[in-house]
């Protein structure tokens, strides 16, 4: 813990994470149009693609200056992007295999290339290795200022064509059909993405790249439907992992920084697919479990107004084991049922009987009515046989809103009796 | 011949001995017609027939094999202000984190305000748009809530917002519910009552001639053309619908398979028109 401290104060943890940040930042922003035109596998293969370049400017300059690096990465990505794109259209290949194809035999020329430049003898101190899987912690200062402000540039450069980028993105026929210079957005939107993909390598490396681009974006969708906000939660997701992610590559030596940045980001974008309000998995089980408790609850008081309806009387006291004769019911969910309508006051409890309250009737009529009404739609509109609409009505009858019930009312001009002579119940 | 040459002023879409292919395949053979404007104008064919490719070629989304597009007797790249397209439902993907808004806005897009904000004139344009088609109050919904018929008309608005002059569309009435098909045709009417020009391709022979006043019969040829009752005769739509040519489709089918050139290279027309200016 006393070493926690001394690492926290260090001002080059802070100048490294503050690089890494604006990388990951530059790489959600820029990503999360690549993410929404469904071109991920794409940025993935433009990152492997990149290390040729890299390595030829390395073996071209003799150093490791940001500059040379930037231009080889931006030319080997450049040109991955146009064999992709001139495979897919002038072969018979597929696109996925199209971008397989380049991703590997780029990727495979970069790894040759490393790997002889490891056996040069300016070569084990280059340090290029770290393009693999980044090594943020190992950046000089004045990569990172320059790192740093080229993330900037492109963050400003997203906001400036967000409109553009937003049409282009969505319906690209239609901006070409307004005249927009189309080719020249293209170029640029991709120029954005290869740039921000050869800053980003700086922190993840090549290999981890596409989880930059890309993952903030998908755990950010799951969140909003608006544009704006998806990609200022997507720039909230990977800053906060790129922070973390080096901090932790700081306090333990020989950390990569690559991999924990990922691992921060993936453990975000789980917990969004669980957690995520409405979209997330959870919400989701949640509404399921509502509208089988809402399913539940209706039959059993509908039970009760059959029972009643039999009997003549919907004002009884009535036991469970009486409705034995209307319906069989799973004892769980009907014990569960019983205690949220008593809770809600549709029943009223008397020892072992139970009786409807006022607004239970109610309820218990509308549940009736709408079976009875749908399966009235169904004889006349839909001309089915009397002995095949019950089982369709019974999922129905929980679902149906009060507009449809209106126009159901409407269309079918208020009937007294369903299609099996059961009186249709309106409110008393 | 001659009297061809001067381009009739109400002339407002020429289509000029246009043949274009699609995946390679010839889908039309010289296509060839005048429209004035201020009407409504159907694009009818069975399914196959290449309306929509006739259309996404006058709005210069595909390059054409020969022949070239006038509108308003100009090429489409000085006039796009005057034009507006209006694409299928299905080609976008309408789970786009945008709102209805949003997607009427971009009909106001313009290459004189990009990089920059729309202006409130813009905003009071999409306004309108939006409460023509019945859409005012969807303004803030995420396009993915709506129905078929309330996305329909969220394009139609954006088309609107345009403020254009020649209206072109792809199956607007497709899958849509009766209150938009009804709220579709109100609009397009009024379109047509203040002198513009809607193009719409169509492929339901039973409403399309209670819809369109003139209309362009086409399956891969040009059947005939001109106003509905002068089209909707029983031979041409007989041989519009009634079975393909054989001879054709298998020769489109070879051009296709064995990848030949559809136009030689360097042919040009030897008719001294004013065909060559035009490309």
């Amino acid at each position: 813990m006393q070493q926690e401290s001394s690492w926290i104060l260090d001002s080059s943890l802070i100048l490294v994470a503050a690089g890494t940040f604006l990388l990951a930042v530059s790489a959600a922003v820029v990503g999360s149009f690549t993410f929404l035109q469904k071109r991920s596998l794409v940025g993935d293969a433009v990152a492997h693609s990149i290390l040729p370049g890299v390595a030829v400017a390395f073996l071209f300059s003799g150093t490791k200056d940001p500059w040379w690096l930037m231009l080889g990465a931006l030319i080997s990505g450049w040109l991955s992007l146009s064999l992709m794109d001139f495979l897919s259209r002038k072969t018979k290949l597929s696109q996925d295999t199209a971008i397989a194809t380049v991703l590997s035999v780029f990727f495979g020329i970069g790894i040759l290339l490393l790997t002889y430049i490891q056996h040069l003898e300016s070569g084990h101190q280059s340090g290029l290795d770290q393009f693999l899987f980044g090594q943020a912690a190992a950046m000089k200062s004045q990569e990172l200022w320059i790192y740093g402000g080229l993330a900037l540039v492109l963050i400003v450069c997203t906001l400036i064509f967000f409109k553009e980028f937003k049409l282009l993105s969505f319906n690209p026929d239609f901006a070409q059909t307004l005249g927009l210079p189309v080719r020249g957005l293209r170029i640029l939107m991709n120029s954005l993405m290869v740039l921000a993909i050869a800053l980003g390598i700086q922190a993840v490396g090549v290999v981890l790249m596409a989880a930059l681009l890309i993952t903030p974006s998908a755990a950010a969708r799951n969140f909003t439907d608006r544009l704006k906000a998806m990609i200022f939660i997507a720039a909230l997701i990977a800053g906060f992992s790129a922070l973390l992610g080096s901090a932790i590559s700081f306090s333990a030596k020989g950390m990569p920084t690559g991999p924990w940045i990922v691992m921060c980001l993936s453990i975000l974008a789980l917990l969004s697919l669980f957690l995520a309000p409405k979209k997330g998995m959870l919400a989701r089980m949640l509404l399921q479990r509502r509208h089988q408790q809402k399913i539940n609850d209706e039959n059993l008081l509908k039970a009760f107004y059959h029972y009643g309806e039999r009997h003549a009387n919907l004002a009884q006291w009535i036991r469970l084991s009486d409705l034995e004769e209307i319906r069989d019911f799973a004892e769980e969910e009907q014990s569960g049922a019983l205690r949220r309508l008593i809770h809600k006051g549709h029943l009223l409890r008397k020892g072992e009987a139970f009786q409807f309250s006022r607004a239970g009737l109610d309820e218990a009529r509308r549940v009736v009515r709408l079976h009875r009404l749908w399966e009235m739609y169904l004889s006349q509109r839909l001309r089915l046989k009397s002995d095949h609409i019950h089982p369709n009505a019974e999922t129905m009858e929980h679902i149906i809103s009060p507009e449809i019930e209106a126009q159901l009312l409407e269309e079918l001009d208020y009937p007294d009796k369903d299609p099996h002579q059961s009186p249709i119940p309106y409110r008393s | 011949m001659k009297s061809e040459n001067q381009l009739d002023k109400d002339t407002v879409l020429e289509v000029h001995n246009l043949s274009a292919s699609y995946n390679r395949k010839p889908v039309l053979w010289d296509i060839d017609f005048r429209l004035k404007g201020g009407q409504l104008i159907g694009i009818v064919g069975p399914n196959g027939s290449g309306k929509t490719t006739l259309l996404r070629n006058i709005m210069g989304l595909m390059e054409a094999d020969s022949g070239y597009v006038r509108l308003f007797g100009q090429d489409l790249n000085k006039v796009r202000q005057r034009v507006s397209y209006v694409p299928q439902r299905e080609s976008v993907d309408w789970n786009f984190p945008v709102s209805v808004r949003e997607v009427v806005e971009m009909g106001r897009y313009r290459p004189s305000n990009l990089m920059r904000r729309l202006q409130s004139s813009d905003q009071d344009l999409v306004d309108l748009a939006l409460e023509k088609v019945g859409m005012l109050e969807y303004a803030t919904r995420q396009i993915s809530q709506l129905s078929g018929g309330q996305q329909q008309r969220v394009f139609l608005a954006r088309s609107l917002a345009q403020n254009a002059d020649l209206y072109l569309m792809d199956e607007p009435f497709v899958g849509v519910d009766a209150a938009t098909e009804d709220a579709i045709l109100r609009v397009l009417s009024e379109l047509r009552d203040a002198g513009k020009t809607v193009v719409i391709v169509h492929h339901d022979l039973q409403t399309a001639y209670q819809y369109f006043d003139a209309m362009v019969l086409l399956n891969t040829r040009l059947v005939a053309y001109g106003a509905k009752d002068d089209v909707f005769t029983r031979e041409n739509l007989q041989e519009a619908y009634g079975g393909r040519l054989t001879v054709l489709s298998k020769l489109s089918e070879l051009i296709a398979r064995s990848e030949f050139p559809v136009r030689e290279k360097g042919f040009k027309e030897k008719s001294g028109e004013g065909d060559a200016a035009g490309k």
